[in-house]
């Protein structure tokens, strides 16, 4: 006989590998449903697969500056088409500044306006207000660029800049003379144009802010402001900076209407107002004149570091969105 | 002074900021909207005024010459984005219906994954990748190019709106149609897509303005060309290339053309979301 202590664990044993649970599969049974599966997974992955095949065509295209200049290409700022010296250094300093001053100015901006939407106006103010901020996102670059080239920049060259210049001129960023055309009015454009997006985000997010909360904060007697301040902004600043990713996306890829305003010039220059080019406006200017197969290769590794950071960014913000519509509850 | 006073005075503060600060929120939403009146009022103050049927008919003129039209452009414009929407529209409805449709499956999240992420790419990073894909190996620009890049711009926001659509239709009308013997596939298309219909339309009318005023992916693959569309290998003329090519010209008929292209670009945007607005009615996804 053997002993209580094995047999116990016998026993125990034994339930474990009989009645294997019921493997519940998604597949369909019947021949037409399989087909239909089929197609549209097929053509779904069209989708995955030209994702793939960018950054393969693209690497392709580029990859004999690639070899030729390496990663030094990114901190090099001389770019001669003639004597074939490539360097993306000026480009990459104008994408940045200009997206950025872009984000200082359109983050606020967006956050005001998806708590006003949210918080404040009456629902037919709202629909109006949130419908005529989508229709800005609507407008196609082209045409900010040219209302930029006949409104924005004027208006800058002859009041702005030389206002700023006049009164802080002593500062680096606002030496120089007004062009009107410059780094200041395409982060302007831009800020313009991420404005949408960053609210549209920002909306969702205090949208998910728990009535309650603002219910407590009105009780313990807080003004309207206090109870926005502490109980709709103050737990949703992972999600505004989600938003704020998700708007630098967008401005680092903008092209059109930077090309049209920035003034394309390949230089580095403190002043914001003097001109400069960015990764995607020196594309646009350049690849359909670019002389030869170095210049359109180097045209493309810079398109390539584009599509590269442009996916990072949109992957970092898409993340962060997405851990907030699951842990910030129904709205 | 008293506690009570003290009071009062701190009242009085909280008071000013939080109008003060409720006022700001205001204002900011006004200064967001303002670019749009301004674009707006422009766009249709100068636009109109070069508004004549021959801005559809006849070719531009050579510089110095008055009149003329975008004739060309406008029929270009058509023609890409007629070949972009033929290869896009299926792809991002098929899409759209397998991300609603079949979200358990595995590869249903690559799929999403890809479709967020190729929103977010760049529409001159496409330009490059047609030009790559078609331009180098026919050793030409031509209009098959420009479409295949817009075509591409296409599926993610067709896609997207396809699957928000679908997923406002209740699970208990498939369920109905199961219960009733119906096989899935007829299920899924002649009652979820048939009944939701309408909203996929609008979908792809978004979708379809949206392409139809992107210039970037154009410039290097359609490329511009002073006469009528010549065939789909050829380099082709689009209104946005158009536009943005008479906006940094110096000639006052050239950018008098540019205002009038942007104010039919606009009208065609404009009319696409209102008419959404108008269909989907409230319940926007």
């Amino acid at each position: 006989m053997l002993a209580p202590y094995t047999m116990g664990i016998r026993s125990e044993s034994i339930p474990l590998t009989a009645a294997p649970a019921p493997k519940l599969s998604t597949r369909p049974i019947n021949a037409g449903d399989r087909l239909f599966r089929r197609v549209l997974m097929g053509l779904s992955a069209v989708v995955v697969a030209i994702l793939g095949l960018i950054a393969v065509y693209l690497t392709k295209l580029a990859w004999p500056a690639i070899q030729a200049f390496g990663i030094t290409f990114f901190t090099r700022t001389e770019w001669d088409p003639v004597k074939e010296h490539f360097g993306a250094g000026a480009f990459i300093f104008g994408t940045l500044v200009s997206s950025f001053l872009a984000l200082a100015m359109a983050i606020p901006l967006s956050i005001a306006v998806a708590l006003f939407l949210t918080e404040l106006a009456p629902k037919r103010v709202a629909a109006l207000v949130g419908f005529m901020v989508e229709m800005l996102a609507a407008i196609p670059s082209v045409v900010y660029g040219l209302w930029g080239i006949f409104f924005l920049a004027p208006l800058l060259r002859t009041y702005v800049e030389p206002f700023l210049g006049g009164h802080f001129g002593w500062f680096f960023l606002f030496e120089g003379a007004p062009y009107g055309i410059g780094m200041l009015a395409a982060a302007l454009i831009l800020s313009i144009m991420v404005t949408p997006t960053i609210t549209a985000i920002c909306r969702e997010v205090f949208r998910a802010v728990p009535e309650t909360q603002r219910e407590a904060a009105l009780g313990l007697g807080a003004t309207k402001w206090e109870m926005i301040r502490l109980a709709v902004v103050k737990s949703s600043w992972s999600g505004v900076f989600g938003a704020g990713i998700l708007g630098l996306g967008r401005a680092l890829g903008e092209t059109m209407a930077v090309t049209m305003l920035i003034g394309n010039r390949n230089e580095i220059s403190a002043s914001l107002f003097a001109p400069g080019q960015t990764m995607a406006s020196v594309i646009a200017n350049e690849y359909a004149e670019a002389g030869s197969n170095m210049h359109v290769a180097a045209l493309a590794y810079v398109g390539l570091a584009l599509f590269l950071v442009s996916f990072a960014v949109n992957l970092v913000a898409r993340r962060i969105v997405k851990r907030l519509q699951f842990s910030g509850g129904a709205k | 002074m008293t506690t009570q006073d003290l009071y009062a005075k701190l009242d009085f503060r909280r008071t000013v900021v939080n109008r003060l600060m409720l006022g700001l929120l205001g204002l900011a939403s006004l200064v967001a909207i303002l670019p749009l009146l301004f674009v707006l009022y422009y766009v249709i103050h100068r636009g109109l005024a070069g508004l004549h049927l021959s801005f559809f008919t006849a070719l531009p003129k050579p510089v110095g010459e008055a009149g003329g039209g975008l004739g060309n452009a406008v029929l270009g414009t058509l023609i890409l984005v007629t070949m972009g929407s033929a290869v896009g529209v299926p792809i991002g409805i098929a899409s759209g219906v397998f991300l609603s449709e079949f979200k358990r499956s595995r590869f249903a999240n690559t799929v999403r994954s890809s479709v967020e992420l190729l929103a977010g790419v760049p529409s001159i990073i496409l330009g490059i990748f047609a030009y790559a894909l078609l331009v180098v190996p026919m050793h030409g620009f031509s209009a098959l190019a420009g479409a295949l890049a817009l075509a591409i711009i296409l599926i993610p926001t067709v896609a997207k709106t396809t699957e928000e659509v679908l997923k406002l239709v209740p699970d208990h009308i498939r369920e109905a149609g199961l219960a009733l013997g119906l096989p899935r596939w007829k299920v899924v298309l002649r009652i979820v897509v048939y009944g939701s219909r309408s909203g996929i339309l609008t979908g792809v009318m978004l979708g379809v303005a949206r392409i139809s005023g992107e210039s970037a992916p154009l410039l290097f693959t359609a490329l511009n060309s002073q006469y009528w569309p010549r065939g789909i290998f050829s380099p082709i003329s689009s209104l946005p290339v158009q536009i943005y090519t008479y906006a940094i010209s110096p000639f006052d008929d050239w950018t008098q053309l540019a205002w009038t292209g942007s104010m039919v670009l606009v009208a065609v945007v404009l009319i696409a979301n209102l008419s959404m607005r108008a269909i989907l009615g409230g319940k926007k996804a």
